[in-house]
């Protein structure tokens, strides 16, 4: 069988976590439109400093440069691309054959979301599909690695995929959470990243559940970067499952205006060293949201330089 | 209970443009609760087109629109109005409505906009709870609908957008995992949860929905 790509230039995430390593992510939000040169940009600037690259679909229900077409210029660019796919704006037929196509052109590892509802984002009035969600999704894929579609259809030629889910730790309550993360596992997820996380104790406390129901799958912390006071009070009251401890927001709300990217980074810096030194998790999920340039500074001061681990 | 609004009347004028005779059909059923068509909406919107300088031929309003014969029965009593009419003006739901256009060759408008299958919680608060999914899959959640009250229909637990029992979708709803997850812990049945739920089938509500009972008579009379 021809597959495009078979060369890559960069360990697979599957890769990175079974060699017993401390996986680092980045992720690119792509742009609506198609002046793809920032992105580009934060491509090259991404690519040696993390492991690999998450791609939104259609982040937050904005329509955007598609999430495929994204990952696959990141392999063209020698990165390793973590392909989003939600269920949100395609059906079970299309979903299969996007990733026929992100099989054949080198793509490894997806990460299987629902998807955010429609009514949050920029095209209010459109019609969302829901055909599939996050445990069918992670189904269907194993049903395709095993040489079928989901209409029960032999396929010429297979997939064969890291599997990633997503799970919230600080969600309330949290038990059908924990539920639905059993159910993700029994469905084919080998890896999560959690939706971001800043209350480190309560992740800890997460950990633990997590870890009872399974010490097989990877499990990697999201951090998304705090940038000002404004940001968390909107984060806190509108995000779900979000909960930005009151200490974090006193040292945002401390800092001088002009310091407090600078202080973003250092709290991300610090949440990443507490993820290695405590041995809390396998990996961390950074998203920079916007800020993708300041992503080597975080990683700098966390002391983490992903040529060495 | 099928759930309507009316519509702006400005559009229904519009609508009506160029129809100076008009019959109004109003519904004794789900449009009188929802007060969109019953006997009293539809003398204020006859004085209202009157006002406008429009002839209302004659209004009615019976039980069930949307039965076709009993349709076609009340335009017969009413033949006078009827043929004399231009247009027709129909305030209830879309089925009622459709009932209307089997029974004239004539222009039919609708007055209303129909919104779901809901329950009455009390006057005039309605909710969705069930969306003719053609596949009833409440046995295994405790009653309650995840394909409708979960807003992205989902068959296998709570998305991440749940927050403190609510939807993300708006502070005003409730999330329906929570409340399948809280039902479901109560009967001591959260085997059910962690069973996977695999594919919903599409084709049991294929449009345009048609069932026809062999053995219950035809037309219902």
């Amino acid at each position: 069988m021809t597959v495009l790509i078979k060369e890559h230039a960069k360990p697979s995430i599957q890769e990175i976590l079974e060699a017993g390593k401390f996986l680092v992510t980045g992720e690119i939000g792509p742009p609506k439109g198609t002046d793809i040169d920032e992105m580009i940009e934060h491509i090259n600037l991404l690519k040696d400093k993390v492991h690999a690259m998450n791609i939104t679909d259609n982040q937050s229900s904005v329509m955007r440069y598609p999430s495929l077409g994204t990952a696959i210029l990141i392999k063209e660019l020698g990165g390793e691309p973590n392909l989003q796919v939600t269920c949100r704006d395609r059906n079970r037929l299309a979903i299969e054959a996007d990733l026929l196509f992100a099989y054949t052109r080198g793509i490894r590892s997806v990460l299987c979301l629902t998807g955010d509802s429609i009514p949050v984002g920029d095209h209010k009035e459109a019609k969302a599909v829901f055909d599939l969600e996050s445990v069918q999704l992670l189904q269907i894929i194993r049903n395709m690695e095993e040489g079928r579609d989901s209409g029960g259809n032999e396929l010429k030629g297979g997939v064969k995929f890291f599997k990633g889910a997503i799970v919230t730790p600080e969600a309330i309550p949290i038990e059908p959470q924990m539920l639905k993360f059993e159910k993700k596992i029994e469905a084919g997820a080998q890896w999560f990243q959690t939706q971001a996380v800043y209350d480190m104790d309560n992740f800890k406390r997460f950990m633990e559940k997590a870890r009872k129901i399974s010490d097989k799958v990877y499990i990697c912390c999201g951090l998304v970067l705090l940038t000002s006071p404004g940001q968390i009070k909107y984060m806190n009251a509108n995000v779900p499952g979000v909960f930005v401890p009151e200490a974090l927001a006193r040292e945002m709300e401390d800092a001088p205006k002009e310091e407090r990217l600078a202080t973003g980074i250092r709290i991300m810096a610090r949440q990443i060293r507490q993820c290695i030194d405590e041995k809390l998790c396998d990996g961390v999920h950074i998203m920079a949201i916007g800020k993708e340039s300041v992503v080597p500074k975080i990683l700098e001061e966390a002391g983490v330089d992903i040529t060495k681990m | 209970m099928i759930i309507t609004t009316s519509k702006p009347f400005e559009e229904v004028l519009k609508a009506l443009e160029g129809e100076d005779k008009v019959f109004i059909v109003g519904c004794g059923s789900c449009a009188t609760t929802c007060e969109t068509g019953g006997e009293e909406q539809v003398a204020e919107m006859k004085a209202k087109l009157e006002a406008e300088g429009k002839t209302v031929t004659g209004t009615v309003v019976y039980e069930e629109v949307c039965h076709e014969l009993n349709t076609k029965r009340k335009f017969r009593e009413n033949k006078e109005a009827v043929e004399a009419a231009d247009g027709f003006l129909v305030m209830c739901c879309g089925a009622g409505t459709q009932s209307v256009r089997e029974a004239t060759e004539k222009p039919v408008h609708p007055a209303c906009n129909t919104v779901f299958l809901g329950n009455i919680q009390r006057h005039g608060h309605f909710v969705e709870k069930c969306s003719l999914c053609g596949e009833c899959v409440l046995e295994d959640f405790g009653a309650i609908c995840p394909v409708t009250r979960c807003h992205k229909g989902i068959l296998n637990g709570p998305c991440g957008g749940t927050d403190e029992g609510k939807c993300e979708t708006s502070k005003e709803k409730d999330c329906g995992w929570t409340l399948i997850y809280n039902q479901l812990e109560k009967m001591g049945k959260l085997d059910r949860f962690r069973k996977i739920y695999g594919l919903k089938n599409w084709q049991a509500n294929m449009k345009p929905g048609r069932v026809i009972f062999e053995k219950k008579g035809e037309g219902g009379e």
